[in-house]
């Protein structure tokens, strides 16, 4: 018979390192009903019938984040035959609050007491056998990283499944809460499962609004259950809630008081780090020195030596080529070795080259948040992101986002408010990702001679973008409120796992890859056909010249609605648009469009920094403003396909995604518009409607900018949150 | 009463009630902070919020107006 396990426990208690290790590579991710956390799923090893599902890192089964309502709906209503609870024994005391209410839930528990290595080590000792006694649960040490232990667990777990036994009743409140539950039980016990009554029961007791509204009890009972809430309230001095919390972890100190010697005192490894790390006069300049050597490496040096390296050599003289004598060789039509070799490959190619320089900024941003410093950023940042009412988890998003908007936004998952999220997820993109550099590197040669001031102003548009943004949302009616809150666990500092890391960096490549092969080759056939067909002498066919091309017919027809951004011109319309398709498809589409005549030559171009070779894209600019013009409404508007995506699956909902891909449109119109059309007045080209717009624009901006804060009647948090999972 | 926010760095002080209902007093509960625990303020963020301290054997990061809602009697030593 088929068994199905769960694997429960504390974020950062190594849970990731321990169900790989658990399920090998049979692991499959997908997500919850109705909300994209990841949902994991794998066999265990050697127990092919067992079914292993993670759940989310949680501290708690409250009803106040997703992550905890995914996890208590789950337990609760498709009843799991074991529970694996992971408790990292380097931070006990917490980890086992988590453990008292999985006990309550009703299904069998073996606990996984982690990390057992790094306790003994530290000359802790931790007593497993009385551990398990007072719970009532089996207690296996194991060691997820080495491997030590597993073997016993899976075994313990398959077993336990399969008896079928509970766990025994913990009774750890005080007898008037112990007596309370009993009455509740009483008054619901015909209304809820068996299985999970003293659950129910405790719930009830702490005025659980979602299992309020899940069951159906009679509204006499429901009477008689508040005023036992309120008698037991009155004696204790406390509300409902916070007597069970408090009691819970009473009883966990009791057992930790029992079963833990601890000899290991003073300040440990991490507090050290720490007094430097995040100290008043080095926090800063440290944290400065770490991002400038993740993106010089991964950027400036050693990413754009592979970069060039797949570009030329790779994609040119291993593939392009010799497939195009191939193919004439086989009298195949110029047309189609011509989409093959300079549509397809090509596009892809130029794509491909980007691949490396991302995983070399991937594999710096996982270490980053493996190790803990991540955490020690947000606890830094908290202070600055608070007032554009964001809270320093956000700040970890953007910093992804500065390598793919994809992962950014998707890290957004670890802010708790729905509101917050939906703030950081709209904004995220506005940081220049790895794909929009070539576009900065384009514009810079182009239209500024190299000028070097021109990339870092990209990335302060950015993040100017964001603030704005931040405070003109944080005023509006649907973001307005309290800002999150920021109540954050600071990890122990730790050595990264190479395991960790690696998969980590595995996952995002092969997703870029699919992306690739899908998305792009789709958009690089697109671009290759609207440049070599169009209307000529009568009918449609291949074209002598791009001014017959399908591209310049469409271009020519939409180009008007950016002239007032300075950029109206057929090319660079068409550049913007093939620009949803992937950011540095943008270059490519001028080198097709020019008289460069290649994408990939344009990116060598751009690479190299040749300015000469560059005049063909400055001759489509007006002047130097309006090219940066173009430069900040690329960076600013709707992203890729590809990010568009993912807010479309992480907002989960059309209406909010909508509203994201708008705003972001939207803005970067407005703030090319002004960039534009101010230069061009304090340049001495006359007051017009467009600087007329300009100024009214700028106007509104500032207002939504520096207006008070509108009144708004004040609504508990706590039931805004569970209202909106 | 003081607040966990009077605690200055490397006092260390004993909670005696997490007031406010909702998302945020349950949070700080869940995370350990519970009446008659002990808990230590370790440092400030280099911008002077939020706080870092120890309870429970682990560090925890709180902003000092969530400080507020926590009544604590600080320990002399």
């Amino acid at each position: 018979m088929p068994i199905t396990i769960t694997l429960a426990g504390n974020p950062n208690s190594g849970k990731t390192t321990l169900f790989n290790a658990l399920t090998g590579s049979t692991q499959r991710v997908g997500n919850w009903p109705g909300v994209t956390i990841d949902k994991k799923e794998g066999k265990l090893k050697k127990h092919k019938d067992a079914q292993v599902i993670d759940l989310p890192g949680i501290y708690s089964l409250s009803p106040y984040t997703q992550e905890e309502v995914i996890s208590r709906n789950y337990l609760v209503n498709e009843k799991p035959d074991v529970i694996i609870n992971l408790v990292d024994g380097t931070n006990i005391e917490r980890n086992l609050f988590l453990t008292t209410q999985l006990l309550d839930v009703g299904i069998p528990v073996v606990i996984a007491l982690n990390m057992i290595d790094v306790v003994k080590k530290s000359g802790d000792r931790i007593d497993s056998k009385k551990l398990s006694q007072v719970l009532g649960c089996p207690v296996v040490e194991t060691s997820a990283l080495k491997g030590d232990g597993l073997d016993e667990l899976s075994n313990t777990a398959v077993e336990l499944a399969k008896a079928g036994r509970k766990s025994f009743f913990s009774r750890r409140f005080s007898t008037p809460v112990e007596s309370a539950l009993a009455k509740i039980r009483e008054l619901i016990k015909n209304y809820v499962p068996a299985k999970n009554l003293r659950w129910y029961a405790i719930k009830f007791f702490e005025r659980d609004e979602i299992v309020q509204k899940q069951t159906d009890i009679p509204k006499r009972a429901k009477e008689q259950i508040e005023r036992i809430i309120l008698e037991c309230e009155r004696e204790f001095d406390e509300n409902s809630a916070s007597i069970i919390i408090r009691e819970s972890y009473d009883f966990v100190s009791d057992v930790v008081k029992a079963c833990v010697r601890k000899t290991s005192s003073g300040m440990n490894v991490s507090d050290r780090i720490d007094s430097v790390v995040t100290s008043r006069w080095l926090g800063f300049p440290i944290f400065v020195a770490v991002m400038f050597f993740v993106y010089f490496v991964s950027v400036s040096t050693v990413g754009a030596l592979v970069t060039e390296f797949t570009n030329e050599m790779f994609v040119g003289s291993f593939v392009q080529e010799p497939l195009r004598n191939l193919l004439s060789s086989a009298g195949t039509a110029e047309w189609l070795t011509g989409l093959v070799v300079d549509g397809i490959i090509g596009g892809i190619g130029s794509i491909a080259g980007f691949l490396p320089q991302m995983l070399i900024l991937f594999f710096f941003l996982a270490l980053l948040e493996d190790c803990g410093y991540m955490a020690r950023i947000a606890f830094m940042m908290d202070r600055i992101f608070r007032k554009f009412g964001m809270s320093g988890k956000s700040f970890i998003p953007l910093l992804i986002g500065t390598g793919c908007g994809v992962p950014g936004i998707m890290a957004a998952r670890t802010i708790e408010q729905q509101k917050d999220r939906r703030m950081t997820i709209m904004t995220t993109t506005f940081m220049p990702c790895g794909a929009k550099l070539p576009i900065i590197a384009l514009i810079a040669g182009a239209a500024f001679g190299g000028a070097w001031w021109v990339a870092p102003s990209a990335y302060f548009l950015g993040v100017g973008a964001v603030i704005v943004s931040g405070i003109i949302l944080k005023k509006t009616r649907p973001f307005a409120g309290e800002p999150s809150p920021f109540v954050m666990e600071l990890p122990a500092y730790h050595f990264p796992s190479a395991v960790n890391v690696g998969r980590s960096m595995y996952e995002r490549a092969t997703s870029f890859i699919k992306k690739a092969f899908t998305v792009y080759m789709l958009a690089s056939i697109l671009v290759w056909f609207g440049a070599s067909f169009g209307f000529s002498n009568g009918g449609f066919g291949l074209v002598d010249s791009l001014d017959q091309s399908v591209l310049h017919t469409i271009g020519s027809a939409v180009a008007g609605i950016f002239s007032p951004l300075g950029f109206g011109r057929w090319e660079t319309t068409v550049a913007t648009f093939m620009g949803l398709a992937a950011k540095e498809q943008v270059v490519g589409v001028f080198g097709v469009l020019t008289s460069i005549g290649d994408a990939d030559l344009a990116l060598q171009l751009v690479d190299s920094a040749n300015l000469e070779g560059l005049a063909p894209v400055a001759a489509l600019f007006a002047s130097p403003a309006a090219a940066y013009s173009f430069l900040a409404f690329n960076l600013l508007c709707a992203p890729c396909f590809a990010a568009i995506n993912t807010i479309r699956t992480e907002m989960n909902s059309a209406k909010w995604s909508l509203f994201a891909i708008g705003y972001q449109c939207a803005f970067a119109y407005a703030v090319a518009l002004i960039i534009y059309q101010f230069s061009m007045f304090f340049a001495g080209g006359g007051f017009g409607i467009g600087t007329a717009s300009a100024f009214i624009l700028l106007a509104v901006l500032l207002f939504m900018l520096f207006r008070p804060t509108p009144k708004q009647p004040k609504i508990k948090t706590g039931r805004k949150i569970s209202a909106a999972v | 009463m003081p607040t966990l926010r009077d605690v200055d760095v490397g006092q260390s002080a004993t909670v005696v009630r997490v007031n406010g209902t909702g998302a945020v007093a349950r949070r700080i509960m869940d995370m350990g902070i519970t009446k008659g625990v002990k808990v230590l303020v370790r440092r400030v963020a280099p911008l002077g919020d939020p706080i870092e301290i120890t309870v429970r054997g682990y560090e925890l990061s709180i902003r000092k107006s969530d400080a507020e809602m926590i009544e604590v009697e600080i320990n002399r030593t």
